[in-house]
């Protein structure tokens, strides 16, 4: 790998980390979809970063967006951040954005140019399954909810996510057509 | 853009950053073995009293405690549904107490010192080709970008409530995306320009 492109690499993954970071700082008005579902932006950014960067990119990108917010910036929806956020009962959420992005890039890219429905499929099972199943464990094991509360606590938040998954598969796809 | 540390300094602000994350680490997991609910509500006396000692920007921090209050519900009714209300009553406040003192660390630690202090646990990304030096980069030019999104974001919104009247929708996405992914593109060529990363290839 050159200089070149791996400079470039690694402002793209910067500008993914700030996405999740901006997508948790606007207003919830301005959000084109949000009308009446409960939902924080900030995963579109998660699935976003894996399906236009790929897997490990994409990773990385969530990584470094959670290390910074661990040092202590409010980057988190509502202006949340620093460490306690990682001790908090719903951090399980959080370390899952970290496989989500992966499996979204992973899923999305390997078998062939990003197409809707690739997106679509690598979104939901990174961004939905992969994000869940860390968070309904840490709700269960580390905050004491038990399974079967835990999964029914997260459903709340499943119409959301799909229709988030449906917006960054649709996302995407359109920006691929713009180029690199 | 304002981190959450916080100025007026504190017996807490010259321990060295790197004790107080093993102390955060050692003390959380000694605090996840703790079921006797008068032991936790002592600790949670305690932090408290600290919070109040140390002045009132530390007592407004305590409103981070109320997004909380939902899932704590939640976990409270589970936990009395499946054991009984001494157990709930030690979850909660065992979470309470985690919380607040990871938040006690962040609120008396520079960001700079908290980042050479979590520097060593980065060192496995080397792997993947981002030394520890690029993360320092990464963490300034993030924070940076952060109000450059939303200010190019604010930008297409007006320019597209000044030709139409309405209100910004799913339109400006797209054509805000390409922006964003071509301004990367200048701000990779201004990298290579300056010969950034280049000694490492």
């Amino acid at each position: 790998m050159n200089a070149q492109s791996s400079n470039l690499r690694l402002v793209r993954i910067c500008l993914f980390a700030a996405l999740i970071a901006a997508l948790g700082l606007i207003p919830r008005i301005d959000i084109p979809i949000a009308a009446g579902v409960p939902i924080t932006a900030q995963t579109l950014g998660v699935m976003l970063a894996g399906l236009m960067l790929g897997a490990r990119a994409g990773a990385l990108s969530v990584l470094l967006f959670l290390f910074v917010v661990a040092l202590g910036m409010p980057f988190l929806a509502g202006g949340r951040g620093g460490l306690a956020v990682f001790f908090g009962p719903t951090a399980g959420f959080l370390f899952g954005w970290i496989p989500g992005a992966f499996l979204s890039g992973l899923l999305g890219r390997s078998t062939g140019p990003l197409s809707f429905l690739r997106g679509l499929a690598g979104a939901f099972a990174g961004g939905v399954i992969a994000v869940y199943a860390c968070g309904i464990a840490w709700l269960a094991i580390v905050a004491g909810l038990g399974w079967k509360a835990a999964m029914i606590a997260t459903a709340v938040f499943l119409p959301g996510d799909v229709l988030k998954s449906l917006l960054a598969a649709a996302i995407a796809a359109r920006a691929g057509e713009f180029g690199k | 853009m304002i981190g959450l540390y916080q100025h007026p300094p504190t017996i807490l602000h010259r321990v060295s950053a790197g004790y107080k994350l093993i102390a955060l680490a050692v003390l959380s997991i000694v605090c996840m073995r703790i079921g006797n609910v008068a032991i936790l509500a002592a600790c949670l006396g305690a932090l408290l009293a600290v919070y109040a000692g140390f002045g009132k920007p530390f007592v407004r921090r305590l409103a981070i405690l109320r997004p909380l209050w939902p899932t704590m519900l939640a976990i409270f009714v589970a936990q009395i549904i499946v054991a009984d209300w001494q157990s709930a009553t030690a979850s909660i406040l065992r979470l309470l107490v985690m919380v607040l003192l990871a938040d006690l660390v962040t609120m008396s630690t520079r960001m700079q010192a908290m980042m050479d202090a979590l520097a060593p646990l980065l060192r496995p990304l080397r792997m993947f080709g981002v030394s520890s030096e690029r993360i320092s980069f990464c963490v300034a030019y993030v924070i940076r970008l952060v109000p450059l999104l939303l200010e190019q974001w604010q930008l297409y919104a007006d320019a597209w409530r000044a030709r139409t009247g309405n209100r910004p929708g799913w339109r400006l996405i797209a054509p805000f995306f390409a922006n964003i992914l071509r301004m990367a593109g200048r701000h990779a060529e201004a990298l290579d320009a300056r010969g950034f990363g280049a000694s490492r290839q």
